[in-house]
């Protein structure tokens, strides 16, 4: 094989090429179907857990029982005692937090101190699973529990990082002077991640010291780096498979207690060692969504003008812990208002580890920001749409970078038309029996972000294609739009292109993680084929320019020649590298949209049931329709969990996770998912990606759940400022309705 | 898991005869094998019944229905003669759990069925149920799933069952077969016990004891419905739930037989509430009257407080739905 070509871009500059738009295979956009999807619908898709090589011993984690202290002793013997225990693993490297996502280092280590419960403090391995797991159960441990243990957020120690903080005009001021205004403070509840596919790792160690660890994980390019750095050795000698991620929506995103418990045991018993979390222990030892309190203060002139908008937060993490959760993300740059105020404050708790969650910042931010929006618009007496669209900013109001692409006005126009908007009634006005029906809205918008992204194609002797990096598809689509992208580049039938991906072998792709995946990885695919397409160029002797690539041939005027002839025996090779530049800083970029959503309030029981769905995106060019427009159903009913009934509840005592299994933390079934229609507006955003697309993954939650707080409101004017509605809350309200008469019995008809 | 061993038995005798303190029966599993994974319950035996002969759903002698204990739920649901004859009870089974936890669970296993108090569940914590003596953190602590009626000092947990609150109202009894090879039937209300100081204590079966069936009387003339109030539309245990059945003649209420569950230990029925009902036109203010008298006692613990007016409300609607066309 010749050498590897490197073709690299940094972002610098937009790409106004629109490389994609002059390609002709056709595969850009269309609804391909998932490669990987026969396999995983037959099952041979295999997970982490599911490869054990021969030999391998089953290690589970034991949790600690206190809240905050030292483990004074973990009776190894009495567990070795037990049948089939062939070892107690802890130490000065086992985790004690998970790797916040892209740390590229260890976390805090050292299970012998404690810092929440349910943290792992060590690992018996046994010959079963079973015999692993009794032992893990019933061993002895003993604590010297601190007395200082901090699990109530009124009384933990808080922080205001300087830099978290933005003061900018007079709100204070503004608010006093203003013809409308609402001053209200939202509360969220802490939500676990909970993906399908518990937290896995198999490590096995060769004669040379290298660890192969099997895993679980979002982004193998960090996840590699912090493993090495946590087992103190070379990061060379560590190579991390996840070829299949049974989702992970921030909870894979760093690298996790079991990964490490498994390699020290595995090197120590000298064979395969695999540990599974259970999933109790995913709940309370991987990483939390951290409840929120957001006081919005906002105002407007006479037009329903914003002249200021305040965003003040607490939320909460362990003490040392860098990550909080970004509630302000879309604030900075969503609405008008000079005179703005965003406050930041962090609570230190010893409670399971806050971290990164599908949509950091903008899940719980955009309940808050988009509920009060609405309360805005009542008391300007606007339409909830029309406010929004009188505030849509001309540049960022806190710096003044003109913006990217941006359908915001557009998509909630579309939508307002698609949902049948003008058909809104006033609060308590639609009645079906006992059940009072609502319409809401909200805005989407979730920060374009990309990363670095490394990608190999190689072009077979065969006339296939090979597409390899490190990226991951955590359930995303990525093994689609990588071979749609590469199909597109280089005149390729999707079936004539493999895509191999989750091997930290092969180049380092983005990972997966803050929407960013497509875009980065899929610009590092793309680089590397137009450099492909050149060297096609060289051989065939023609102008770049002039090169069509189609069906398996390479036509440039009269010349026309298929791939295998192309290639004889000698592969072409070539390495995208994408760097994110510094466009980021000359365009404020986002994805943005509209969601609607009807809902029904039970006025008996306070209980919701989500009706319909709409949700109009602009997300840059949508790369496959299919799974962009799944990601934005899953974001969606993401939504419905966050408004409705996802809810990780902490013992106000102990900070312990309560409800620690599926069947208590409530995610949405399938009942729950109403129809949800999608609708993209097409749109090119050539600052982000010279694929030209934009973050997709997050988008659907944004604003998703504040649709539906907002339909509640209009449904039986009650107003929900605690997330989840759960019965009990809405409960609540309709029986203040009532008893303020404001809310009819709906017994007289 | 601990290790335990495992019989398979081939009849009634062979399984009670192999019953002991430290024995299980294991029907659907269901329940019973989430609790031994986490060691919540660690049987030293697990004795399979799901051979033996207690499949059968059929008609007794006075025109009640008798219904085998491993009769699995989603079976019991689907009967005609339970769906034209006892509504109640096919909605409610078809109100819980999922379709394949439906087709495994059985109507043994579903009576049996342990609380769902996540402090029963995670072994770390004091919990008299599982461990009697060692405390009941649930009081003081998240409890929005707890009793509101009949809970004691040791104990606020609540039956999880929607299947035993519609027998619960239809009046059913339970078939119980002794180690000495006897049966004997009970009525479904004395069956189970309130926590009181014993709430390890859940009902009358005695040791390696194995109900053999459940015994519907026969159906009467009525309206039923189970209202059942939860957290998402499907796959969540009750707040509360109102069975009912109920029948009005001449406008005024000649049967209101009402079960209710996700608020006491077991599922709870109070006939002085029935009794304040019958005989009157039904009238939001009689129905108020009714549930003054099922919420006397009622004590909320904190999280779970809205289930006080909850119930109150989902009660009147039921009623209300039940006796619209009289009161028209
Ligand atoms: C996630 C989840 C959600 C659920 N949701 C609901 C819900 O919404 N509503 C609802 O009502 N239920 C719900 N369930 C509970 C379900 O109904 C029970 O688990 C099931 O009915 C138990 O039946 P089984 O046959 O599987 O019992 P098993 O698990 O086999 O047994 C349960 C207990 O009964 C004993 N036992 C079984 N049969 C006999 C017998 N014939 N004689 C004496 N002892 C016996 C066993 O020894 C054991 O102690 C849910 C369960 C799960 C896991
Ligand atoms: S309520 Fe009952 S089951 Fe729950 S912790 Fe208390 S004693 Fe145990």
């Amino acid at each position: 094989m010749s050498e590897t070509i490197i073709r690299k871009m940094q972002m610098d500059e937009p790409d106004e090429r629109r490389v994609l738009d002059l390609t002709s295979q056709g595969l850009i956009g269309r609804p391909v179907t998932r490669p990987d999807g026969p396999a995983k619908v037959a099952g041979t898709a295999s997970y982490a857990g599911e490869i054990l090589p021969e030999g391998t011993a089953f290690g589970v984690l034991v949790r600690a029982t206190i809240a905050k202290g030292k483990v004074a002793s973990l009776d190894e013997a009495s567990a070795t005692a037990m049948p089939g225990v062939l070892g107690v693993f802890t130490g000065e490297r086992f985790l004690r937090n998970p790797a916040q996502g892209g740390a590229d280092a260890a976390p805090v280590q050292g299970a012998s101190e404690v810092a929440y419960f349910g943290q792992p403090i060590g690992l018996v391995v046994g010959e079963t699973y079973e015999d692993a797991r009794h032992a893990a159960y019933t061993m002895g441990v003993t604590y010297e529990p601190a007395d200082d243990a901090s699990v109530d957020l009124d009384t933990a120690k808080s922080e205001r990082p300087d830099a978290k903080q933005l003061d900018q005009g007079d709100l204070d001021a503004a608010m006093a002077g203003a013809a409308h205004g609402v001053d209200v403070t939202y509360t969220t509840t802490p939500d676990s991640s909970a993906p399908m596919e518990p937290h896995a790792s198999v490590a096995s160690w060769d004669e040379e010291g290298v660890l192969t660890l099997r895993g679980s994980y979002q982004m193998l390019r960090h996840n590699r780096i912090e493993l090495a750095d946590a087992l103190g050795i070379e990061t060379e000698k560590v190579r991390i498979l996840a070829p299949f991620v049974g989702g992970g929506f921030g909870s894979k995103l760093g690298i996790a207690p079991e990964a490490v418990a498994a390699s020290i045991a595995a090197k120590a018993l000298k064979r395969p060692v695999v540990v599974a979390m259970t999933r109790q222990h995913v709940f309370e030892g991987t990483i939390r969504r951290s409840e929120t309190s957001q006081r919005m203060r906002l105002c407007t002139d006479a037009d329903g003008r914003l002249t200021g908008f305040g965003h003040d937060s607490k939320v909460s993490n362990l003490p040392g812990e860098s990550f909080s959760e970004p509630l302000a993300m879309t604030t900075h740059f969503l609405y008008r208002g000079e005179n703005r105020r965003i406050g930041h404050e962090i609570r230190r708790v010893n409670r399971t580890c806050a971290g990164s969650v599908r949509a950091p910042g903008e899940a719980p931010g955009m309940l808050a920001t988009e509920c009060a929006m609405d309360e805005l618009a009542e008391v300007c007496g606007l339409d909830p749409i029309e406010l929004r669209k009188r505030n849509i900013p001309d540049q960022q109001p806190e710096n003044g970078t003109p913006y990217g692409t941006r359908l915001l006005a557009e998509c909630l126009e579309e939508g307002a038309h698609r949902f049948g908007w003008a058909d809104r009634k006033a609060p308590g006005e639609r009645r079906e029996g006992e059940w009072l029906i609502g319409m809401g809205v909200a805005s989407a918008a979730r920060t374009n972000m990309t990363a670095p992204a490394s990608a190999r194609v190689t072009l077979r002797a065969d006339g296939t294609a090979l597409v390899e990096t490190d990226m991951t598809d955590i359930g995303t689509g990525t093994y689609a739009i990588l071979t749609q992208i590469a199909g597109e580049m280089l005149g390729l039938p999707a079936d004539r292109v493999e895509v191999t991906l989750g091997d930290t072998d092969f180049p380092p792709g983005s990972g997966s993680g803050g929407s960013w995946g497509a875009s980065s990885t899929g610009a590092a695919v793309m680089l590397a084929c137009e450099a492909v397409r050149e060297q096609v160029c060289l051989r065939m002797g023609v102008e770049p320019s002039a090169l069509t690539m189609r069906d398996g041939e390479a036509m440039a005027g009269n010349t026309r020649r298929t791939l295998e002839e192309v290639v004889g025996d000698e592969p072409v090779a070539a390495t995208g590298d994408f760097e994110p530049g510094s466009t980021t800083e000359q365009r404020v970029m986002a994805s943005y949209g509209a969601h609607f959503a009807e809902v029904a309030v039970n006025q008996t029981t306070g209980e919701v049931r989500v009706r319909r769905m709409l949700g109009v995106f602009s997300a840059g060019r949508i790369l496959n329709e299919r799974t962009a427009r799944s990601q934005c159903i899953g974001g969606m009913i993401w939504g419905i969990g966050e408004a409705l009934t996802e809810d990780l509840v902490h013992d106000p005592r102990d900070g312990h996770v309560v409800n620690r299994d599926l069947a208590e933390y409530h995610v949405p079934v399938n009942l729950d998912a109403p129809p949800i229609e999608i609708a993209f507006l097409e749109e090119l955003e050539d600052w982000g990606s010279p694929i030209q697309s934009k973050g997709i993954g997050e988008l659907g939650i944004c604003g998703s759940g504040a649709a539906i707080g907002n339909a509640i409101y209009n449904a039986c004017g009650v107003r929900i400022r605690d997330f989840p509605a759960t019965p009990d809350k809405v409960l609540a309200g309709i029986i203040s309705e009532e008893e303020a008469g404001r809310l009819s019995s709906g017994q007289e008809k | 898991m601990k290790s335990f061993d495992y019989l398979r038995a081939g009849s009634t005798g062979e399984a009670t005869g192999a019953g002991g303190a430290a024995t299980r029966f294991i029907a659907g599993g269901t329940n019973l094998l989430d609790l031994m994974k986490l060691e919540v319950m660690t049987p030293d035996k697990l004795v399979d019944i799901n051979r033996l002969d207690l499949k059968a759903i059929e008609e007794t002698e006075d025109g009640g229905l008798r219904v085998g204990a491993l009769v699995t739920n989603s079976d019991l649901a689907a009967d005609p003669r339970v769906r034209r004859d006892y509504a109640v009870l096919s909605r409610a089974l078809l109100s819980g759990a999922t379709g394949q936890l439906r087709n495994m669970a059985t109507t043994g296993g579903n009576l049996l069925q342990r609380t769902r108090c996540s402090y029963f569940y995670d072994t770390a914590m004091p919990c008299n149920k599982r461990e009697p003596g060692s405390g009941c953190q649930a009081i003081g602590g998240y409890n929005r799933i707890h009793a509101i009626l009949g809970a004691s000092d040791s104990c606020i947990a609540t039956h999880p069952s929607d299947m035993a609150v519609a027998m619960r109202a239809l009046g059913a009894r339970v078939e119980i077969e002794g180690t000495d090879g006897t049966r004997r039937t009970q009525d479904l209300g004395d069956f189970y016990r309130l926590p009181s100081d014993t709430p390890q204590v859940e009902n009358a079966l005695g040791e390696a004891e194995l109900i053999t069936a459940v015994i519907l009387p026969a159906p009467v003339t009525s309206r039923q419905a189970y209202r059942k109030v939860r957290d998402r539309a499907s796959y969540a245990f009750a707040l509360v739930s109102v069975a009912a059945v109920v029948a009005v003649e001449e406008g005024k209420i000649a049967r209101a037989d009402l079960a209710f569950g996700g608020v006491a230990h077991a599922p709870w029925r109070n006939e002085a509430v029935e009794a304040i009902l019958v005989g009157e036109a039904p009238s939001d203010a009689l129905f108020d009257r009714a549930a003054d008298t099922l919420l006397e006692k009622a004590k909320g613990q904190g999280s779970n407080d809205f289930k006080i007016p909850l119930l109150r409300r989902t009660l009147k609607a039921t009623l209300r739905e039940l006796t619209a066309e009289a009161a028209r």
